[in-house]
């Protein structure tokens, strides 16, 4: 089985966009949560081959986008702590704080490693014993195992210079969220797919239930996305609203226990901030007790300074599908990818970088 | 580096195991992956990585049932 080309297949996506077009009659507005259906869509130019009856708008799944000002200074001030080495994804190095960047204090002498996995970052630990390693825990469901199951290493190994900042985040509360504030009406959801594979699709029941929602779980190919929106279209269609998965091979409807039972163990429910939409109850992960020890909010002391909004920049709207990025005066001008004054045009997987790298999607 | 997006992950394939720990073949490179949240996972089966971990084992005969489907699908669509 050839798990990415066979899900290219030019004939196969020309079999369902006649498919979507003979059958979607009613107007639909489908939002993509998740950044990483974003960049498929974009890339593949999946917007200018649905029929006109179709909208898609970017929701708010990209972790880095969604991390507040407050929680990046954070960060920042971790980072400037001598002794520190602040270990995180690559993404991260570049998003402007209310002062500052990771990238700006690593110039500036701080000790900041670019890791691929938590593992990279458990090693820094292991290498530099007199000093203290702090991974971001930046993330979804998707994420936050991982960062569950390198907490769990610690242990084992005896790391006592390994720490987390715990700034994940949990995708059902902010859906219910964004709902609950209505500002942005949806006919359809294109529900995560890696966040699916870890808990199941079962969590997206209340959105068909109590809001009339239909909801399908995605793929990150563009059949995957095709078979969604062709899926979501029938449902509208006919008048239905329930939760689907499209993407079977990768998600069944209990997810991954073993990774929600490692999740469970470590971390506990919290509030979170996100970008754009504010403190969400019970939307974000921190340490249980037991876990204190690994708790980098627990053992540095942090003193970030007032948090600082960049002048003009939309990516609070944007995040909530209320605006697009042509309706930023700072799109292409002054934010680019190379010089990015909002998150969503820093991450790979942020709406504005997306727009920007395949050059279309303007207008919505 | 579309490897380093944050909720992206790609199916690979198993090559050995040793304890919790896995060797694949990423874009031809030889990388190690944790196999903390795939306990169930053999030599032979494709997962999918996500930041150096297995999430899943990814699902053949589901795959298979999809392609199929989308087939149809175009059959009756005339297209292809």
């Amino acid at each position: 089985m050839k798990y990415i080309s066979e899900f290219r297949r030019s004939e196969l996506a020309e079999g369902l966009i006649s498919h979507i077009r003979h059958s979607s009659k009613t107007r639909a507005r489908f939002m993509e949560f998740c950044g990483g259906h974003t960049v498929t869509i974009f890339r593949y130019g999946i917007r200018q081959v649905l029929p006109e009856t179709i909208e898609m708008v970017s929701g708010p799944g990209c972790p880095i986008c969604v991390t507040a000002n407050a929680d990046l200074d954070k960060a920042i001030a971790l980072a400037k702590i001598p002794n520190v080495i602040v270990a995180t994804f690559g993404d991260m190095l570049k998003v402007p704080g209310s002062r500052s960047s990771l990238q700006q204090a690593k110039a500036e002498g701080a000790e900041v490693y670019t890791v691929y996995s938590t593992m990279d970052a458990l090693k820094a630990a292991q290498d530099n014993p007199d000093k203290s390693v702090v991974f971001l825990g930046i993330g979804f469901e998707t994420t936050a195992p991982t960062v569950a199951a390198s907490i769990l290493q610690a242990g084992e190994k005896g790391l006592k210079n390994y720490y987390v900042l715990s700034l994940h985040k949990l995708c059902p509360p902010v859906i219910r969220a964004l709902l609950e504030a209505g500002e942005v009406e949806l006919q359809g959801l294109v529900c995560p797919g890696h966040v699916s594979t870890i808990i199941g699709s079962h969590p997206w029941e209340f959105i068909a239930s109590d809001y009339g929602i239909p909801c399908v779980v995605s793929g990150f190919e563009p059949l995957d996305i095709l078979q969604t929106v062709d899926m979501l279209v029938e449902q509208v269609e006919k008048g239905e609203s329930k939760v689907e998965i499209a993407y079977k091979r990768g998600v069944n409807p209990e997810g991954n226990q073993q990774a929600l039972r490692l999740m469970e163990r470590v971390f506990e429910p919290a509030p979170a901030r996100w970008r754009g939409i504010g403190e969400v109850a019970e939307s974000g992960l921190r340490l249980r007790e037991k876990y204190k020890s690994f708790d980098a909010e627990a053992n540095f002391e942090l003193k970030p300074g007032p948090t600082v909004e960049a002048a003009g920049c939309i990516c609070g709207d944007i995040l909530r599908g209320v605006r697009t990025p042509s309706d930023c005066k700072l799109f292409g001008k002054t934010c680019t990818p190379e010089s990015p004054v909002g998150p969503c045009m820093v991450s790979t997987e942020g709406s504005c970088s997306a727009c920007y790298l395949y050059g279309e999607g303007l207008g919505g | 580096m579309r490897e380093l997006t944050m909720c992206l992950a790609i199916p690979v394939l198993i090559k050995s195991i040793e304890g919790k720990e896995a060797e694949v073949e990423i874009g031809g490179i030889t990388r190690r992956i944790s196999l903390w949240l795939t306990p169930e996972a053999k030599v032979g089966d494709y997962v999918l990585v996500h930041t150096g971990y297995a999430i899943n084992v990814l699902d053949q005969g589901q795959a298979e049932e999809t392609l199929a489907l989308l087939r149809e699908i175009a059959e009756a669509e005339g297209a292809g």
